[in-house]
């Protein structure tokens, strides 16, 4: 942990902290602030558009669904969409399928990591150093090199068309990042605070629970996020492990759901916006801690 | 959505939690009965800790590949389909090292081989990561400053990153539509021919790009501006009462001292993007061979063209050269010194 010269712990830096001017340390000057703002305005304008449009699309009336037209309110616009997604198709049980499955998810993988980081934050033992380099070599495993035995396996053990198998799958394939971002945290965490628990009588593992993980609050939080975020955005798990219809994750049914429906492209629309409503207000809220959590545990300078 | 359904899947997940939990408590407690009890060894307690996991990244990672080391060497395919056993020999699939020459004799995919999927595969990877760090530095350094509406830019550029991957995906791929897509559109609008995004293999594989660049700016962005922020505002006064330019600033203070955060970024976007099957698979809807790159290829090859056995030994082929990749630039950059202490 010596000479890391990145934001060290997940609170970021607050607003007051940050300098005043420019990151050239001048003052700017009228037109170059006009510039600047006409700058990111372009910039958001080009990350935004797409999203811009799903709405307009989604609006649609539906002898109008090829239009080619811009506006974000659409002459005729209906809700119709999102009705008939809603209550016609399978979405909501799609939905279901992958609340459950990536919550399943998310806590068997923080449960795994949480404990084991903690053995690579606070011991040296036999192994440490290979175990903390195969981590991260897993890192560089192309996901289509796994899938293939994975399928297998999980129809050896019958596990295909199963959440099972889709919760034991995904839930490993992101501890190893999940433990290096713990490690890192709990690396920040002054271990006196648990030596001076050790003192007053608790065992080794008593301090790391009533110390550390609680300290630890918010790293959890974040290795949660992370993985509900991969799990909930994983496709091709699913894709090859699923393939009966009251099964499907919301990926893969909104997948077929184009395939099928070539032209109701109002419906797509209207279901996307109502998948990632709840996912981007989440991301966004969350957003800060994620990125320090990043540059916490996976950047060492 | 019926109620079947719903107990189903909450029965099937709540059963593999309670399953899971059983098995970390039995091995912990198996552990601890061999380690503390009968061996009294020193290092009983951080083996307890890591077991869990040790034992889940074995079964589900290491596991695998060693199943895939020894398909490699098989003839596996929807023909000689089943448990190949010990390489492959009591079925008579045993091939040696055919499957490893054969990566770079004969096409890979239907036309396609090796050598040409790695240059488009270097192409992509080189020309995603080049626009992702220079855009996330420049937008980085427009924000990177007192000013109105700051917070709303950042939440409106950070999107991308925000949305459900293969929700963008699919919103492009309809986007990239030859009639009605947007992009076409608004070519029109500028007066420019429409262009075939998705059947034309030039037109295609820079859609594709379009697309990731898209994606992937945001999280370059806000990793960079992590790093400006950690710079601290002393040096620019002490470099601006020098009479330094901001030129000058940038080059020698700006630079050098997001290093520590940008080797590591342009270590995981280089993986990342090396590694990307979503983008190239999402945006290539006609299947066009000259837009997969390695390891989309990998995907057809297994699981569509069924040929277990060849496409095992690419993958091992294509992992390798990304490993030594990685060791060599780490290597080169020492990025991940002092990471183990």
């Amino acid at each position: 942990m010596s000479g890391s010269t990145v934001v060290p712990s997940i609170p970021v830096v607050k607003e007051a902290d940050r300098p005043a001017k420019g990151a050239g340390g001048r003052h700017d000057s009228r037109r170059k602030r006009a510039v600047i703002h006409l700058l990111l305005i372009v910039a958001a304008l080009v990350a935004a558009f797409p999203i811009i449009r799903v709405f307009g699309v989604a609006m649609r009336p539906g002898n109008r669904i090829l239009d080619s037209e811009f506006s974000i309110i659409p002459p005729g616009a209906t809700l119709d969409a999102f009705r008939s997604v809603l209550f016609e198709t399978d979405l909501p049980l799609w939905l279901f399928n992958s609340l459950v499955i990536t919550t399943g998810t998310a806590f068997v993988g923080l449960l795994i990591a949480a404990t084991s980081a903690y053995a690579f934050a606070r011991y040296r033992f036999p192994g440490r150093g290979l175990g903390l380099t195969m981590l991260l070599a897993t890192q560089l495993i192309p996901a289509a090199m796994l899938l293939v035995p994975l399928y297998i396996l999980a129809v050896q053990l019958k596990l295909t068309n199963s959440f099972v198998g889709m919760v034991i799958a995904l839930s490993v394939t992101s501890v190893p990042f999940s433990i290096w971002i713990l490690r890192g945290y709990y690396e920040t965490v002054p271990v006196e605070l648990e030596e001076a628990a050790q003192i007053d009588g608790c065992s080794k593992l008593e301090a790391f629970w009533r110390i550390l993980l609680p300290l630890s609050t918010p790293a959890l939080a974040i290795v949660f996020l992370f993985n509900f975020l991969a799990a909930w955005n994983d496709y091709f798990l699913a894709r090859i492990l699923l393939s009966k219809e009251p099964l499907l994750t919301w990926t893969l049914g909104l997948s077929r759901f184009q395939g099928q429906f070539q032209t109701q492209w109002n419906e797509l629309a209207a279901a996307s916006i109502m998948i990632s409503i709840p996912v981007v207000a989440l991301f966004l809220y969350s957003s800060k801690w994620l990125v320090s959590g990043v540059t916490a545990g996976g950047v060492k300078g | 959505m019926s109620l079947d359904a719903v107990a189903t899947a909450l029965g099937q997940v709540g059963l593999t939690l309670v399953a899971i939990a059983f098995m970390v408590a039995v091995l912990e407690g198996g552990l601890y009965l061999l380690l503390v009890r009968i061996l009294r060894y020193r290092n009983a307690v951080p083996i307890m800790l890591v077991a869990p996991a040790a034992v889940g990244l074995t079964v589900l990672i290491v596991y695998p590949l060693l199943w895939e080391l020894n398909v490699s060497f098989t003839k596996m395919s929807l023909r000689n389909f089943g448990d190949p056993g010990f390489l492959g020999l009591s079925r008579g699939w045993f091939v040696g090292f055919e499957n490893y020459t054969q990566v770079f004799k004969d096409p890979v995919l239907k036309l396609t081989g090796f050598w040409q999927l790695l240059g488009q595969t270097v192409l992509w990877t080189a020309s995603n990561v080049t626009l992702h760090v220079l855009g996330g530095l420049a937008l980085a350094l427009l924000l990177h400053r007192r000013m109105r509406g700051k917070g709303i830019y950042r939440a409106l550029i950070v999107l991308p990153w925000a949305i459900p991957q293969v929700i963008a995906l699919l919103v492009w791929r309809t986007e990239f539509n030859f009639e009605f897509g947007a992009v076409n559109q608004l070519l029109g609008l500028a007066g420019i021919e429409p262009v075939r995004w998705l059947s034309d293999p030039f037109w295609n594989f820079l859609a594709m790009i379009i697309t990731n660049v898209w994606l992937g700016i945001p999280f370059m962005m806000v990793i960079i501006l992590g790093g400006l922020q950690s710079i601290s505002a002393d040096y620019y006064e002490a470099a601006e009462m020098d009479g330094a330019s901001s030129s000058q600033a940038f080059r020698h203070i700006t630079l050098p001292l997001l290093r520590p955060v940008l080797t590591p970024a342009i270590i995981l976007g280089t993986v990342w993007t090396f590694n990307n099957i979503n983008v190239p698979f999402f945006i290539n809807p006609n299947e066009l061979e000259t837009s997969d790159i390695l390891v989309t290829a990998i995907f057809r090859q297994a699981f569509q063209y069924n040929r277990y056995g060849d496409a095992a030994a690419f993958a091992f082929v294509v992992f390798l050269l990304l490993l030594v990749f990685t060791i060599v630039y780490i290597r080169f950059t020492g990025s991940l010194k002092g990471a183990y202490e």
